[in-house]
């Protein structure tokens, strides 16, 4: 060691100081500033996302065209998606990550604290190259979330490559925030803690930064193939040169799948730490929760085509995909248990985490029924590119991630802040929440299985009502978020003094520290029994 | 923080990079995973892109195959482009010629090229071409015509299931590529 870094180590001691100002959160390499960073930049996509799906629901209020062009409709689900996918739910969950995993495992701070800094600031880069394409000419990308060859590639319009780089600087950006996650909890636990004594909310961002680890490479890979297919005449998804546009489908969803659990693993961990606390029992089934979350992970690899049945496949494919589904509800049918198990019998009292995480396992279960539905070849058939799937990603994105980092950040927002939020506001940030979005999500499974085709800005008149329906929900439940902004704000600024451990929660060394969490927590490790 | 921990933390991150990299490469090496397990398994119901050689195994009368054709045009290329029949009926092992009518209408000079894809994909590894235009680029003058064949014959170990075969051809328009 230089003595500089001698000099360095030995002030990181002593001291409590921060830069201040915007050069404290340019310039900072410490994991609850980080952490913050990422959850508000995740808010503020999420609002923005939101903003563009009420330009979608308003389209779709009636039948006919009202407000926006059908291309200018197709950029708005595309970017909604990708700001919702990479945005929103992926850098909230970071933010989770980055707050709590070092609190809960008894760790100063992340392994790689420079490079966590690196990982969220070229984050707002990524998507200002990408909304930046909205002002161009040609319009933001208008091939779905999905950018299906050659609609990315022959078709695409000219903003392909603001597109393709944006997703590269995303990529780069999860692929260090998850080394960063893996490194910090294979060499940071404090002594005592293994793997198997780890809570299981570090248990889940360990597996889900392996998913990161495996496929956001491949997802750069498939993007830099639309990049030279585009601009470069290389011709990987074009039959004419020799390519097979399947083939793109076939690398994506080998991307796309995984990607689904890396959006989901995170809430059963938040889930099944709210849980426990709050039914006042040790969570049921600790270590099976732990083998059903590796089992998933390891079956995400290979189910990747129950995403294009009607492409084309010989039966025996169709056969396997299908089964291989299906097989992912037997683990993840033992979660459900296990969170139903802890609450059976347990002294349950229903504060704000409390109910969103209930409202989590009720909610996704429905989500993973009509995944389960969409598995099955032959009703697939009907199914594909329906509302029905809208409806289905909606209720596991929706109500499930989304859901259960509310019930995370009401959680530890005692811990972030030192306060406690308004429990009377934050219950209306709930009911309205709950109520609407299942008005705003449920009648699509109807729309969709009477034929109501996605990604389309107009509909045939049978489908008029139950649009309406959705859209006043859709409304809904897009101003009561703000409810959620006026809690935290409220809750940032002051309110009633949160002690240590205000859930009076059994486990989490989290709580051992007061609240709200000193700058640097455990710089001597703590003492694990 | 110790020298030795420092040390394992370095460790780590090389490891996990190197999986970065070699998932980046994974990405890559599936296309030609992909092509090498299609030819196997006829999956994308691509045909080979060689002449086959002249039927040796006979033929079997007592299957008959109801062979259809049917063509695209793909974006943008002002052509016209038709199989002269639009389905015939063969014995396994029996060896066919049909043709396909194109017609450059546009004024300029176009490069076109026949990509063909056979359905249902299982079959497509015993659809035999002996000669065929696909193999070929086939450029055409401004509002030249052409009559293009193609021989083939279906290959006697077809399996039970397939009575009808669809061969599609998408044409594309290439002359930019041969240009550069
Ligand atoms: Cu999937």
């Amino acid at each position: 060691m230089t003595t500089e870094a001698i000099h360095d180590s030995h002030e990181h001691d002593h001291h409590d100081h921060k830069m201040t100002g915007i050069k404290r959160w340019l310039f900072t390499t410490n994991h609850k500033d980080i952490g913050t960073l990422y959850l508000w930049f995740a808010f503020i996509m999420l609002l923005f996302g939101g903003a563009l799906a009420m330009l979608i629901r308003a389209e779709l209020f009636q039948p006919g065209l009202q407000f926006v062009e059908p291309d200018f409709f197709n950029q708005l689900t595309t970017v909604h998606g990708l700001i919702m996918v990479f945005g929103a739910i992926m850098p909230a969950f970071t933010g989770f990550a980055n707050w709590m995993i070092p609190m809960m495992i008894g760790a100063p701070d992340m392994a790689l604290p420079r490079m966590n800094n690196w990982s969220f600031w070229i984050l707002p880069f990524a998507f200002a190259i990408l909304i930046s394409s909205f002002f161009m000419d040609s319009g933001a990308p208008n091939f779905g979330w999905t950018f299906y060859a050659p609609l990315s590639t022959t078709y695409s319009n000219g903003s392909t490559a603001f597109f393709v780089f944006a997703v590269h600087i995303m990529g780069i950006s999860s692929i260090m925030g998850a080394i960063n996650v893996i490194v910090t909890i294979m060499n940071m636990r404090a002594p005592g803690m293994t793997y198997m004594k780890m809570p299981l909310f570090v248990w889940t961002f360990f597996i889900t930064a392996y998913l990161l680890i495996a496929v956001m490479p491949v997802l750069a890979g498939v993007v830099t193939m639309v990049l030279t297919d585009t601009y470069f005449g290389t011709s990987f998804f074009d039959a004419a040169g020799g390519g097979d546009p399947v083939m793109f489908q076939h690398i994506f969803w080998f991307f796309g799948h995984p990607e689904v659990y890396i959006m989901i693993l995170p809430a059963f961990g938040i889930v099944s730490t709210i849980i426990p606390t709050f039914a006042r029992k040790k969570l049921f089934g600790y270590s099976s929760m732990v083998y059903a979350t590796a089992s998933i992970a390891f079956l995400s690899f290979i189910v990747w085509a129950h995403h294009m049945f009607t492409t084309g496949m010989p039966l025996a494919g169709e056969l396997f995909f299908m089964y291989c589904t299906m097989l992912i509800a037997v683990p993840t049918g033992v979660k459900v248990f296990n969170w139903v198990a802890t609450m059976w019998r347990g002294a349950m009292t229903f504060e704000l985490p409390m109910l969103f995480s209930i409202a989590f396992v009720i909610l996704f279960t429905i989500g993973g029924f009509s995944g389960l539905m969409l598995a099955l070849t032959p009703v697939d058939f009907q199914y594909h590119d329906t509302y029905f799937v809208v409806a289905h990603f909606h209720y596991v994105l929706v109500t499930g991630s989304l859901f259960s980092i509310y019930a995370g950040a009401y959680y530890w927002l005692p811990k972030w802040t030192g306060h406690m939020f308004s429990e009377r506001l934050g219950k209306a940030h709930f009911w309205c929440s709950l109520i609407s979005v299942n008005i705003l999500f449920f009648p699509m499974h109807f729309l969709g299985l009477a034929g109501m085709p996605r990604r389309i800005p107009d509909y045939a008149l049978q489908f008029a009502d139950f649009n309406k329906w959705v859209s006043i929900g859709g409304f809904a439940f897009g101003l009561s978020q703000l409810i959620f902004l006026a809690v935290v704000i409220q809750c940032i600024r002051g309110g009633k003094k949160a002690e240590a451990n205000p859930w009076e929660a059994e486990e989490g060394l989290e709580w051992s520290v007061p609240s709200p969490a000193p700058y640097h927590t455990f710089e001597t490790p703590p003492k694990i029994d | 923080m110790t020298e030795q921990h420092q040390q394992n933390i370095n460790k780590s991150v090389k490891k996990l990079t190197l999986i970065v990299c070699a998932m980046f490469g994974f990405g890559f090496a599936l296309v030609p995973l992909y092509d090498v397990f299609c030819d196997i398994t006829g999956l994308n119901g691509k045909t080979s892109n060689q002449a086959a050689s002249v039927n040796e195994n006979g033929v079997d009368e007592s299957r008959l195959i109801t062979v259809q054709f049917i063509s695209h045009l793909s974006k943008g290329i002002p052509w016209q482009f038709e199989p002269m029949v639009k389905e015939i009926k063969v014995h396994p092992g029996e060896t066919k010629l049909v043709k396909f009518y194109a017609k450059n209408d546009a004024a300029r000079d176009i490069v076109g090229q026949a990509v063909p894809s056979v359905s249902p994909g299982q079959a497509a590894v015993y659809f035999q071409k002996i000669e065929c235009f696909c193999f070929n680029q086939q450029p055409l003058k401004a509002s030249e015509d052409v009559e293009m064949a193609l021989q083939f014959y279906v290959d006697t170990e077809l399996p039970e299931e397939v009575n009808t075969i669809t061969l599609s051809y998408t044409l594309y328009d290439i002359t930019g590529k041969v240009e550069s």
